[in-house]
């Protein structure tokens, strides 16, 4: 799986402009499911299972989606200015590199500063692409770019960028290699434009019309240094944390049961997540049409939002031994 | 993909349209209470339409059908209410209290002149004056809550609940445009331009809507029930290309007066469709017609309600760039509503369902 991970982090694609890392996620999907397509937003929508009689329609969501950055202004010597895509922090930028889809790369750097203490703002911040003039220059306003950061394979632990949330993706794909035999009808849906607002698994839900969702994305960790006493319940390396709310969603308690029921039934080491801020695609699939039953199965991630996101892979894989488990059989809510 | 540049009839922004714009922009319509601008939209665009609806939330939706069998269904959306005020206490003597309704500070409300409710009563936003306020006070910025509408005693008719907006007679100098609500009194004169002059390949869906400026709220709705294959927001956005920032340099001058119609990237609502960014500028380097980016940022379009809309709705932003935005007066240059004009309708006119060939 650790091959299929660094295909996938090392892939570009930030929101809206997700079609590079989509190409790779459809190839790698392509023999495991029954139908694809692709909708009006660019979400990737595939089929596995034509449902039975003890069977329900269930829609997975991970976002293949990335933070990133587009160009504001290209002064008269090439230095670039820019705005975010997602939820990036100025502090995280310094010292970045950044690649654009037309593959121009470039790192990011800073105005002298006049107080050290502060944290500078995004407009101190320009990207200097190594050229003198903005003559022929490589890119213009609107021109996206991902950070630029290889796979690092620690052993236990896995760091990239965008393991937010390509280790979800990940997931999904890893569950449709193991997954046999399913009652239900599975629509895995790999999602655009969750990094600004769940937008692409809004238009995915409405279109899919569930009766059940589940999102598998990352979630923050409470076990690195601070020195406040304020301590998320989230760790790495215990096992998948199954979500019960964030700052988008209270998830429906029957389906936090099915997940517990099907970690205990296994054996699996699970962790309940309760995450102050942020939400996922679980969010947008709660809140259409009718409303839907919905979840999140979370990846516990250290640095989430930095250009060196750090999973374990144990909790990876015990997220896909749970997944294939609970879509083998009948749900009951 | 090549631009096969039909030739096409494009109409002239002359006098006619500047005089619909001019009572567009005298005409009040605060968020939630857009009847002075539907009535005259209405007027407009109902000889030259197949079917105008008014939906429960106020927006105008207008068909014209196209010639093809099914034709390419195409939202245009333009929001007709602007910000200003709602009266929210009655203190006596024709004295108000008053709450902002859409995006406006203190500073844009100090000393000015308002027309109050349909009758368009005048009133005035009075502060101290300066003959009774020492250095001090001076430095201290308002907020709307130390403000009042004086409307004077006796005859007053104004109630609680009534809207206000900012008293400005449009007017026309040199190659300006300077009048209150140009956000988006340009779009929707544009828009009932363009139905007057349809293209004959695709079912116009028209919404000129309410409530933009609160939050998207009649777009939502109108795209949901236009159920478009594509759909193009025409808004006005801000300019901040004042001289003096051009000493420095200005990083942050959102668009430029003057430099054509502004398409955007992405901003807090949308990020629109690259296929439809590529058309638009296809378009625009075909016919010749000058165009800029929208520096990508914040603020936000009709679009980011409709793009979102049932399986997802293929959207673009284009505006009108205008300086002063959401204040008593608003300028904008005449070249560049015309250029935006030409831009949308020479994109309309060549409009076929291989603009979205190939996947987002």
């Amino acid at each position: 799986m650790k091959p299929l991970i660094q295909k996938l982090v090392e892939s570009t694609g930030p929101s809206g402009y997700e079609g590079q890392i989509r190409s790779v996620v459809q190839a790698e999907i392509e023999p495991y499911t029954d139908e694809q397509r692709i909708d009006a937003l660019g979400n990737l929508i595939a089929r596995k299972g034509n449902g039975g009689p003890d069977g329900i329609k269930l829609m997975l969501a991970a976002h293949i989606d990335e933070i990133g950055v587009m160009v504001t202004q290209v002064d008269e010597h090439g230095f670039v200015r820019f705005t975010t895509l997602g939820g990036v922090r100025p502090y995280t930028c310094i010292g970045g590199r950044v690649r654009f889809l037309n593959g121009a790369s470039g790192i990011i750097s800073l105005e002298p500063l006049d107080d050290m203490t502060k944290i500078p703002t995004f407009e101190q911040l320009y990207i200097d692409l190594g050229l003198s003039t903005n003559q022929n220059f490589p890119v213009g306003i609107g021109d996206v770019a991902v950070f630029d950061r290889p796979f690092l394979d620690l052993g236990g632990r896995l760091v990239a960028k965008s393991m937010d949330d390509r280790i979800g993706a990940a997931v999904l794909i890893e569950t449709l290699h193991q997954l046999k035999e399913t009652p239900h009808q599975l629509y895995f849906v790999f999602s655009v434009q969750e990094e600004v607002g769940v937008r692409g698994a809004t238009t995915a839900a409405f279109g899919i019309d569930p009766d059940l969702g589940l999102a598998v994305d990352v979630t923050a960790t409470g076990d690195t240094p601070r020195r406040t006493k304020v301590r998320m319940e989230v760790s790495l390396g215990k096992g998948p944390a199954i979500k019960v709310r964030d700052g988008g969603m209270l998830a429906d308690r029957r389906v936090v049961d099915w997940m517990v029921r099907g970690a205990e039934k296994l054996g699996l080491p699970y962790q309940l997540e309760i995450l102050e801020a942020g939400s996922t695609d679980a969010r947008a699939m709660q809140l259409t049409r009718a409303g839907v039953p919905a979840g999140c199965l979370s990846i516990p991630c250290r640095y989430v939002h930095s250009p060196s996101e750090m999973v374990d892979f144990e909790d990876v894989q015990q997220a896909v031994q749970l997944l294939v488990e609970l879509l083998s059989h009948p749900v009951t809510l | 993909m090549a631009i096969m540049t039909k030739e096409f009839n494009i109409s002239q922004i002359r006098d006619d349209q500047v005089r619909l714009l001019e009572r567009l922009s005298n005409a009040c319509a605060v968020s939630g209470d857009e009847g002075e601008v539907r009535k005259i939209v209405l007027e407009e665009v109902r000889p030259h339409a197949d079917e105008v609806k008014v939906d429960a939330l106020g927006n105008v939706l207008v068909n014209k059908r196209g010639s093809g069998d099914p034709s390419l269904r195409v939202m245009l959306a333009a929001h007709m209410d602007e910000v200003g005020l709602m009266v929210t206490n009655d203190e006596g003597e024709g004295i108000y209290r008053f709450a902002t309704v859409g995006g406006l500070s203190a500073a844009d409300l100090i000393a000015k002149v308002m027309w109050i409710s349909k009758d368009h009563i005048p009133g005035v936003i009075g502060i101290k004056p300066i003959h009774l306020t020492d250095a001090e006070e001076r430095k201290k910025p308002f907020s709307v809550d130390d403000l009042r509408l004086d409307v004077g005693p006796g005859t007053s008719k104004v109630k609680v609940g009534d809207r206000a907006t900012f008293s400005t007679k449009f007017i026309q100098h040199g190659p300006s445009l300077r009048g209150k609500a140009l956000d988006d009194r340009l779009g929707v004169a544009t828009l009932i331009e363009l139905i007057k002059h349809a293209p004959p390949q695709i079912d116009l869906q028209a919404a000129f809507t309410v409530q933009e400026e609160i939050g998207l709220r009649g777009a939502r709705v109108a795209a949901y029930a236009f159920n478009p294959d594509l759909a193009f927001v025409l808004d006005s956005t801000p300019a901040y290309d004042l001289p003096a920032w051009d000493v420095d340099e200005n990083v942050i001058y959102n668009t430029r007066l003057g430099a054509g119609p502004a398409i955007y990237v992405a901003d807090s609502s949308t990020l629109s469709d690259p296929r439809l960014i590529h058309y638009l500028v296809e378009i625009a380097e075909a016919y010749r017609i000058p165009y800029q980016f929208r520096q990508p940022g914040g603020g936000g379009t009709d679009a980011g309600a409709v793009h979102k809309q049932r399986e997802g709705i293929p959207s673009v932003s284009v505006s009108v760039p205008g300086r002063y935005h959401h204040s008593a007066a608003s300028i904008a240059r005449l070249s560049d509503w015309q250029h935006t004009y030409n831009l949308v309708a020479a994109a309309l006119f060549n409009l076929t369902p291989q603009v979205l060939a190939g996947e987002r």
